[in-house]
């Protein structure tokens, strides 16, 4: 332990606590633009200074430990000074249209320049308009609202290891952009959006589509459907100020079935039928012992990520497609057969924690129903702001049920928006479809967790079934590299299921999540899904009585040609320079 | 037309004819992102500049992030990633120079040539950029031509000195 006084307060810390750190336990916040809790401190912005005893010049907090007997001050009038200098700086060339930018009253930069008191700016404003990015259409990148943090390139290359984003150029001329600045959607960028949620600022955000949907939602022509993520129950309460972890699944049906949207049903219900699909391919590869470990396919910046950096184990992923997909399939054929409703009046729009689902709706294949099968995709975020825009308070809302034939979902469902939860749910219903017995012990506490890779053993009928886990891009490639070296030098991988998840956390830490983020509040939205399985009627995917339904009614059996023809895909392999498809 | 046509064409080739040696360069040093700097320098050699197409395969071959490589050459000054003119002209805007005005000869090579520092005339007679002091502080301000070094170089003569290089 390490004891020093902080502005006179003496304070003990570890060994290799940052002075940031440790003044926060002395009780002073220091004020910082680039630090995050989640990543490296880089000391790029230079704000969170302090003075050190003995130590000529000023140091950068939250990169220098705290020593014996230091003797630090983190408020002097030189410090002040300093830290208002620096970000009127940053201000000087920095987009200041505040009231129009998306980040308003998120912003970190905003609440800096409130909070050190920042009312003129005394140097000239020295900004050059550069062009927006738009070439993505999951993400927006603004570069006149940039201020060089570092932490969107941070989490892309060291987190994520894709690397679409860096810095370029020097000095004066730097910015952070894509390779032959390019634009995000013509590079590497899987669409998880970590950056988007990392971003201090307006910099970078998701490319709405909220307008699209208020005009499908007051065009009496059109019957909206609307499906919202395992994740998104777990969620949106903080963009009404609830704290994270708050499970508000009945307020976020009635809140959209006040939007007006025609029928409210659920993602949930295309996660158990997922579940029916992927256990049954499973069962299937297990028995014949081909193209194991089987991969899910759920996460569409993981499939991205695959196409691009591990397009040799196509052959090893479920063709399952995302409970998103399934749903949007289902919604224009099975459900508008049910309800009479002609398919092309169907506008199918989905609520998810996530960017990268609004590439994944556009792909080419994503059109089984003979339409595009979902319409728009709208981040938990969107969606707060519809609500909050129509006068809607979540807070205020009764719990209401999701409307029938497609809302119905079981506790193996809705855990789907978490670090191995779909691992887990698979888990529970393969099984029952391998043994035609049920698993006695439904909580597979081994996988679940913010262990970036997790392990676990199954004994199914006296053979043992090896199965891992992996959240972030970055785990995931760590992961696939050793099954691709086992497969390579051994002839076959020590797992048989593997799940992925692009996102660290989970789709609960998806790049749609609300602004102002951490892995702490992904671990409690991940609680909260779990709380929420454990008091469900059913916990298992194949309990589920409208999936049943609808292999009864509609598309026969499970993995049969119906089902292969609306519910499962292909995958492309990728450039590794530009993420288009590359032919042959 | 017909014979900017066939230049164009020419030059094309020539490239083509580079790859191959290209392919060589990186072969030596396979799968080794550390030798990033070492290869590119080599690549630049070799093409005069590092065109898309060189950088993308330098990111394949050295295991690379493409993204790396574009952050390395647009960091680095000695890097151009427009093709190079046959005469390099460069601008000394080290201190000395600089205070003896070395920025108007800049800025008139930039207008009678017609390009901004960093560029290469049309006909790629030449290419037009800037140094960091080159130790002839005592002949403020200097200008270098290709391997040659011009002194006491003012707004009125510096054209007459760079039209000498056919």
């Amino acid at each position: 332990m390490i004891k020093a006084k902080i502005n006179n307060v003496d304070v003990e810390v570890p060994e290799g606590t940052s002075i940031l750190l440790a003044a926060l336990k002395a009780g002073f916040k220091i004020p910082t633009l680039c630090n995050h809790p989640d990543l490296v401190p880089e000391g790029q912005c230079g704000i969170c200074v302090v003075e050190i005893d003995g130590i000529p010049g000023l140091k950068r907090s939250c990169m220098t430990p705290l020593a014996e007997g230091m003797k630090v001050r983190t408020n002097t009038l030189k410090l002040m000074a300093t830290r208002k200098r620096l970000v009127e700086l940053i201000l000087t060339n920095h987009d200041t249209d505040c009231l129009t930018c998306i980040k308003s009253q998120s912003c970190e930069l905003q609440s800096l320049a409130a909070l050190l008191g920042i009312n003129t700016i005394e140097y000239p404003k020295f900004e050059e308009k550069l062009p927006i990015d738009s070439s993505s259409v999951s993400i927006v990148r603004d570069p006149n609202k940039c201020v060089l943090c570092g932490r969107c390139v941070q989490v892309c290359s060291n987190i994520q290891t894709v690397n679409a984003l860096a810095i370029n150029n020097r000095g004066f001329d730097t910015v952070i952009s894509t390779a032959f600045d390019a634009g995000l959607g013509n590079s590497v960028c899987i669409n998880c959006g970590q950056c988007v949620v990392h971003c201090p600022v307006g910099a970078l955000y998701e490319n709405s589509q909220v307008d699209k949907v208020w005009e499908a939602l007051n065009d009496p022509d059109k019957f909206v459907v609307v499906q919202e993520a395992p994740a998104v129950r777990a969620m949106i309460g903080e963009e009404f100020g609830m704290p994270a972890g708050s499970l508000v699944t009945g307020k976020m049906h009635a809140a959209l079935r006040r939007l007006k949207f025609d029928a409210v049903l659920d993602t949930n219900f295309a996660a158990d039928l997922t579940i029916i699909e992927e256990g049954t391919e499973l069962v299937a590869r297990l028995k014949s012992g081909q193209n194991l470990p089987l991969i899910t396919s759920c996460s569409p910046g993981w499939i991205k990520f695959m196409e691009e950096f591990f397009h040799d184990m196509i052959p090893h992923m479920s063709t399952a497609k995302s409970p998103q997909q399934m749903f949007g399939a289902l919604a224009k054929t099975y459900y508008a057969e049910e309800k009479g409703v002609a398919p092309e009046k169907i506008v199918s729009v989905s609520i998810m924690p996530c960017t990268a689902k609004k590439f994944e709706c556009l792909r080419p294949e994503m059109r089984a129903s003979g339409y595009q099968d979902v319409d728009y995709v709208l981040t938990t975020r969107e969606m707060g702001r519809m609500l909050r825009e129509a006068g809607i308070d979540l807070k205020e809302m009764p719990d209401e049920h999701p409307d029938p034939i497609m809302g119905d979902y079981t506790g193996a469902g809705t855990i789907f928006g978490t670090t191995g939860g779909v691992m887990e749910a698979a888990l529970r219903s393969g099984y029952f479809l391998a043994t035609g017995r049920e698993l006695e012990d439904l909580d597979i506490t081994s996988v679940r967790g913010l262990k970036g890779i997790k392990e676990a053993e199954i004994d199914i009928d006296g053979t043992k079934l090896k199965v891992a886990v992996a959240h972030s891009a970055g785990k995931a490639r760590k992961l696939l590299e050793r099954v691709r070296d086992q497969i390579k030098n051994e002839g076959k991988s020590e797992y048989q299921f593997i799940e992925v998840m692009a996102c660290p956390g989970g789709c609960v830490g998806g790049g749609g999540q609300s602004w102002g983020s951490n892995m702490a509040k992904r671990a409690r939205r991940g609680e909260a899904l779990y709380a929420e399985d454990k008091s469900l009627p059913h916990r298992r995917s194949h309990e589920n009585p409208e999936v049943t339904t609808v292999y009864e009614k509609f598309l026969g059996k499970p993995n049969g040609e119906k089902a292969h023809k609306l519910l499962h895909t292909h995958y492309h392999r990728r450039s590794t320079v530009d993420g288009k498809v590359l032919l042959g | 037309m017909a014979v900017e046509e066939k230049q164009c064409q020419c030059s094309d080739m020539q490239e083509e004819d580079l790859y191959s040696k290209l392919d060589e360069i990186i072969n030596d040093h396979k799968g080794k992102p550390e030798d990033l700097i070492v290869v590119l320098h080599k690549a630049q050699n070799l093409f005069g500049y590092l065109p898309e197409k060189v950088q993308k395969k330098v990111a394949e071959g050295l295991d690379v992030s493409i993204n790396e490589v574009c952050g390395v050459i647009t960091f680095y000054n000695f890097f151009s990633t427009v093709p190079q003119g046959k005469h390099s002209v460069k601008v000394c805007l080290g201190t000395a120079c600089y205070v003896r005005g070395s920025q108007k000869v800049l800025e008139k090579a930039e207008k009678e040539l017609g390009i901004k520092t960093g560029g290469t005339t049309e006909d790629r007679r030449f290419s037009l950029g800037v140094v960091r002091c080159i130790g002839a502080c005592g002949l403020a301000p200097a200008m270098l031509v290709d391997e040659d070094v011009y002194g006491r170089v003012k707004t009125t003569n510096v054209m007459e000195t760079v039209e000498k290089y056919e």
